[in-house]
């Protein structure tokens, strides 16, 4: 019942993304899409990846999508037409992906219905695995976010002494 | 007796739900959860924008409102009244559907903010694994309504408050993580409840606090300072200044809809102060171990009433800041005091008890502070002021 509402919340949240003129509308579905996920994730009592979805996602990647529209073009409604001219072809791709794609999870191991006992990853060992086991690509990735950081500063001050 | 005070509201609901069918029990235990702080908070909202009328005009030299009651202290509901008479004028431009969601989905947000905090013992609405994480996850989601608020305006001054509001928040949300990373290091503990327990002991008379830690006290500063900037309150009311874009990115709202702006501040301001008081102050234990027979509660809401003071009292006495301040305050001073803050908040854990854990981790605090202050105040200029288009 409960993951029923949510994923048409998440699937209407996506289709409304894709089909709505405005571009700020647009995002505001995503936003959407982006909390029926993470309403999911903690039914299926992952609250870490559910709280972190909502977290990174709503709080920052859509309002970083907001802020890089609102900078760089007029967020009125497009003019063309939102269904592409190729609309038959790409739907037939799309289509055919989708059948091999459920064909294989259909017929996969891991679709076997097998009962697996409810996993419990508390907050704990999730900071544990990731503080012992994971320390060294959690520091890479650290690094390397930082690395980009600097680069992006770095990039932005340079055109501010040219000017000058 | 002192135990029934204490668990007072706990053993009542507990009796409440006993009268529903079997089935229904947690759905309604929860219900009279929701609804108790719907009604507290909605109750010190309203006493509080009385009271900070007081204390502002107290401050400012002049009475504050004393006409409605005694004092002035029905003044909310005339309040209240006024903004539910008041016509509801939505701008022809207007986007009007994201228009009514913005302040109705920051309000859900801010109430949402309640579940995870601690009032008092076993007064708790969702003791969640990961407590903390949820109340920053969903102050987070108040960020995207108030660019909604901003942008469905179709205002220059709304959207202009709205991008203030945004680059601010998201500025000083990075040094608010990480003040309250230190606690949930020391505590071992994402979980709100978990963090309070930690902290409920006592040597002597004084209690355990991580207020009372080099670190900790660190922590909680830029904890406060960034917790007004991600409220919007002044000084850091750039968002809504009114002498230079109106009020910012409620401008267009007016009736009960500026109200409810108004009550999703007081409401974040209220449970950002609440955090505060469960990450450093001890959430709801009592200062002195000879002051523990007081309900908990008490301590929680006299602890966050303080809070309130506080607030009031730096609204009443500092200027607003300018956008190029605000930003160089938080990436060149908060930022770099806050990852400092957090290798302290290690040695400090790893280092024996004794002297020479506070004598290192009090210098690892003050020294940084010193340098990094003088460091920055060494490019200021401070002579008079000459405007260009003013005189």
């Amino acid at each position: 019942m409960l993951f029923t509402i949510f994923a048409i919340l998440t699937v209407a949240g996506a289709v409304a993304a894709m089909s709505l003129r405005n571009l700020i509308h647009s995002v505001l579905a995503l936003t959407l899409a982006f909390a029926g996920l993470a309403a999911v994730y903690l039914q299926l009592g992952a609250q870490f990846i559910g709280l972190a979805q909502i977290l990174v996602y709503v709080g920052a990647v859509a309002i970083l999508i907001v802020f890089a529209i609102l900078l760089t073009r007029d967020a009125g409604a497009s003019p063309q037409s939102i269904v592409s001219s190729s609309w038959i072809e790409s739907g037939t791709v799309a289509l055919v992906i989708f059948c091999v794609l459920a064909w294989a999870i259909h017929h996969s191991a891991a679709s076997r219905p097998a009962v697996l006992p409810q996993p419990e990853a508390s907050m704990q060992q999730i900071g544990n695995v990731l503080m012992l086991r994971f320390a060294l690509p959690l520091e890479i990735v650290g690094v390397l976010l930082t690395v980009a950081l600097i680069g992006a500063v770095t990039l932005a001050m340079h055109e501010k002494q040219e000017k000058q | 007796m002192g135990e029934t005070a204490d668990q007072f509201f706990v053993i009542l609901q507990h009796r409440i739900v006993d009268h529903a069918p079997a089935n229904l029990r947690s759905f309604f235990s929860s219900l009279l959860s929701v609804i108790a702080i719907l009604v507290v908070f909605a109750l010190l909202f309203a006493i509080t924008t009385v009271l900070e009328r007081k204390g502002l005009g107290r401050i400012q030299n002049r009475y504050g409102p004393n006409r409605v009651g005694p004092f002035g202290i029905l003044q909310p509901i005339a309040d209240g009244i006024k903004s539910l008479t008041k016509e509801d004028i939505v701008p022809q431009a207007a986007d009007k559907v994201v228009h009514f969601l913005a302040p109705v989905m920051l309000v859900l947000a801010a109430f949402s903010l309640y579940a995870v905090l601690p009032f008092g013992r076993n007064m708790v609405l969702a003791n969640l694994d990961a407590g903390v994480l949820f109340f920053f996850a969903v102050s987070s989601v108040m960020e995207l309504t108030i660019f909604m608020a901003g942008w469905s305006s179709r205002n220059k001054y709304s959207l202009l408050g709205a991008m203030r509001a945004i680059a601010q928040m998201i500025s000083y949300e990075v040094p608010l993580i990480l003040a309250s990373i230190t606690v949930i290091m020391a505590a071992g503990s994402l979980s709100t409840v978990a963090i309070v327990e930690k902290q409920a002991g006592y040597t002597g008379i004084f209690p355990h606090w991580f207020v009372f830690t080099p670190w900790g006290f660190a922590g909680f500063v830029l904890f406060m300072i960034a917790a007004t900037a991600e409220s919007n309150r002044s000084p850091f009311d750039l968002p809504e200044g009114e002498s230079e874009i109106i009020a910012g990115y409620y401008t267009e709202y007016s009736g009960f809809k500026f109200a409810l702006f108004f009550l999703g501040e007081y409401l974040g301001m209220f449970a950002i102060s609440g955090l505060g008081i469960t990450l450093f102050w001890g959430g709801w234990s009592a200062p002195f171990s000879f002051l523990t027979w007081v309900p908990s509660y008490f301590w929680f809401f006299a602890k966050l009433l303080t809070m309130i003071a506080i607030f009031i009292w730096v609204r009443g006495t500092l200027p607003r800041l300018r956008m190029d301040q605000l930003m160089n305050f938080a990436w060149k001073f908060m930022l770099p005091m806050a990852l400092l803050n957090l290798v302290t908040a290690g040695v400090w854990r790893f280092l024996p008890q004794g002297v020479l854990r506070w004598l290192v981790c009090g210098l690892l605090v003050v020294v940084p502070y010193v340098l990094l202050g003088r460091g920055l105040a060494q490019g200021w200029k401070l002579e008079k002021r000459v405007y260009r288009f003013a005189e």
